[in-house]
């Protein structure tokens, strides 16, 4: 396991913000990816450096095709980066097989999707139990667990229900089961809150938030959504396959304390300004 | 993971059932026009079927089949017997005659003339009579769906007909006959009441030849080698000589040789199966479409492929299994509705069943092949799109 202390964010002439975290679980050095060849080249990641904490809630912002989604695939190993290193929980991508990183998916990888990606044809319960099922767990154990994971959030009720009974905030919720139930180490989420009201987008966010403490679990989360911004650890802002800016949840904490109203998507590089980089926010500075 | 996949795919109902359907209609097509068409063909030998008691049939070389009469000199017979390892031989002639009917119609029917001191080659039950009353003067027997069918008299109310029944008289060849008895016979492939008489009495019906003797039908002596008695036969006399099962085979291969009952209903088999594909395929395959995403995340999720190749044939199995047997089962009931009420040919044997189970496990791995591509080469990087 890699334990580095302060380990570094960087782009190329920014001013950068540590990890909060004392142990680092993802670390990416130069980590590039093209999608086709020739004049059609798209070039989605150009040398990311980042890293993840171990308990770190981490957010990646930016416009459409900025290379969010790129980024978050190759640190959930679903996608081979073409250059660089991203090491994750001491495993080097490059040196895994596809069967080893399969592998190291269902073991250590949990997934929230922004489309809930809940199979409609099986019980909520049954639904969360997949991890636990891929892993090999018997069904019976798996779909206990997965019941009493779901009490844990609230639908102890609707365990036999089909997700289409479901309200989104719900589904969403039962999508925060499944990505933890076989107690994984890195959280992975894809727009958590797009499809969700305001409300609703709070309260799964503060339920992500306190799962992550209360397993020490590191979250990087892919949204657009600065109304959650409040709730990251950190959050780096990418354009254009690079990340431009990194900055603390913080301002954004102190902006939603004081703000009558939910912040707007436009607010976001305001607030992400209010932050002062080239400050280190201090170690478990949660609200 | 395979609860899931059965969970998946049975809970899609709509899905479900259409790839049910496609199965099963393949399954029952294939079974039900195979059933026929064996049935069909077993109608062909139904002759040598019914006369179960020898062991060798004797022919002239040309034969090709049971209603392929070429006639032999009555020395023939002789000839035979002194072959060794016969235990006994005995002449059978088969022709046709005309019976006359009260209405004044003709009606063409088998008549095979029994050796008339042994009377074997007689048919295999009785329903009304006794075979050894055939020694009566003028006595024949007649099978009972001809007695039925197409030899009953009026009815002088005009409604429908009456039976044949013992002690009747009938015009054959104008020559007298007296029903002396009813038998059971297989239905036979032209469908042509069949009537027995001794073999004198039946070269008396006959238009008179030189050679009437159609067959020696030969009982092998006990122990003897009956494939060993049939070579020595044709060495010793010139003629043909077959096992019961080598003439069955001759006659088969000879209708389906020379006719196109087995094209018609290859094509009707081929259809079935075609169609049953595309319906299954089709269904099979829109089932994976529709659930692309969620194989995506169960990829993304850790699911090797191997397990998601294995989910995907259970399913594609599954249903091939349900359908099949719904299929089968539906063949069964037509076969024995149609072999109770109707004279349609059906005979299901578990060699079909074998044919039309396999017929149906290349639909589903065609089935599955389909889907397993799409899925075996999906990103999982697709979850995030």
């Amino acid at each position: 396991m890699n334990s580095e202390t302060m380990s570094t964010a960087t782009a190329p002439n920014l001013e950068i913000t540590p990890t909060l975290a004392t142990e680092v679980v993802v670390r990416c050095r130069g980590v590039t990816k093209t999608y086709g060849k020739g004049t059609s080249a798209v070039r989605a990641l150009r040398g990311i450096d980042l890293d993840v904490g171990k308990g770190e809630l981490l957010m990646l912002v930016g416009p459409s095709g900025c290379g969010k989604t790129t980024l978050i695939s190759v640190i959930a190993a679903v996608l081979d980066r073409d250059g660089g290193e991203c090491i994750a929980l001491g495993e080097d991508y490059a040196t895994m097989s596809n069967a080893a990183r399969t592998q190291f998916r269902a073991r250590n990888v949990g997934f929230v999707f922004q489309a809930f990606n809940l199979i409609p044809t099986l019980s909520i319960a049954e639904n969360v139990a997949v991890p636990l099922l891929i892993n090999g767990v018997r069904r019976g154990e798996a779909v206990k667990a997965a019941r009493e994971l779901l009490g844990q959030v609230g639908l102890g009720d609707r365990t036999n229900d089909l997700p289409s009974r479901l309200s989104g905030g719900q589904q969403q919720r039962v999508a925060i089961a499944r990505a933890l139930v076989h107690k994984p180490k890195l959280l992975v989420c894809d727009e958590p809150t797009s499809a969700l009201d305001h409300a609703t987008g709070q309260r799964v966010m503060e339920l992500l938030r306190n799962i992550a403490e209360g397993h020490d679990l590191s979250l990087v989360v892919v949204t657009h959504d600065a109304r959650i911004f409040e709730f990251a650890d950190r959050i780096a802002e990418m354009d254009d396959g690079r990340i431009v800016r990194m900055s603390t949840g913080e301002g954004h904490r102190l902006a939603a304390a004081h703000a009558s109203g939910p912040l707007s998507t436009g607010s976001s590089a305001t607030v992400i300004n209010g932050d002062d980089p080239a400050t280190p926010p201090q170690q478990g500075n949660r609200a | 993971m395979n609860a899931l996949a059965l969970a998946m795919l049975f809970r899609d109902k709509a899905k479900f059932f259409g790839i049910i359907m496609g199965v099963t209609l393949a399954s029952l097509v294939i079974t039900q026009q195979g059933a026929i068409f064996l049935g069909l063909m077993s109608r062909t030998f139904a002759t040598i079927t019914d006369m179960g008691d020898p062991d060798i049939w004797v022919m002239d070389p040309k034969v090709q089949f049971i209603d392929d009469i070429k006639p032999l000199q009555d020395t023939a017979l002789y000839r035979v017997r002194g072959v060794g390892g016969v235990a006994f031989a005995a002449p059978l002639y088969k022709g046709l005659i005309r019976a006359r009917l009260d209405n004044g119609q003709f009606q063409n029917c088998v008549v095979i003339g029994l050796d008339d001191s042994t009377l074997t080659g007689g048919p295999p039950s009785m329903a009304a009579g006794n075979l050894a009353d055939l020694r009566q003067s003028d006595a024949v027997i007649v099978d009972s769906v001809g007695a039925i069918e197409k030899l009953g008299r009026i009815n002088p109310d005009g409604s429908g007909r009456l039976p044949l029944a013992v002690g009747d008289t009938m015009e054959l060849n104008d020559r007298r006959g007296v029903v002396v008895g009813i038998s059971n016979n297989t239905r036979s492939f032209q469908s042509q009441p069949t009537i027995y008489t001794t073999y004198s009495r039946a070269k008396s019906f006959a238009p008179a030849e030189r050679k009437l003797l159609s067959f020696v039908l030969v009982k092998a002596a006990k122990g003897a080698d009956i494939a060993d008695l049939c070579g020595r036969i044709s060495a010793a006399t010139g003629l043909a000589a077959y096992t019961r099962d080598e003439f069955k085979a001759n006659t088969v291969s000879y209708f389906v040789n020379n006719t196109g009952i087995p094209i018609n209903f290859g094509i009707a088999v081929g259809l079935g199966f075609v169609i049953g594909t595309v319906i299954t395929g089709f269904m099979f395959y829109s089932f994976t479409l529709d659930n692309l995403r969620y194989f995506g995340t169960l990829k993304a999720m850790g699911t090797p492929d191997a397990t998601l190749l294995r989910m995907i044939l259970l399913q594609s199995l599954s249903v091939g299994a349900i359908g099949y047997g719904i299929g089968v089962g539906a063949a069964s009931l037509f076969g024995r509705a149609v072999s109770q009420n109707t004279p349609l040919a059906f005979l299901m044997p578990w060699q079909l069943l074998v044919i039309s189970a396999s017929a149906v496990l290349i639909i589903c791995i065609l089935s599955a092949t389909l889907s397993i591509r799409r899925v075996i080469r999906l990103e999982p990087a697709i979850v995030f799109k």
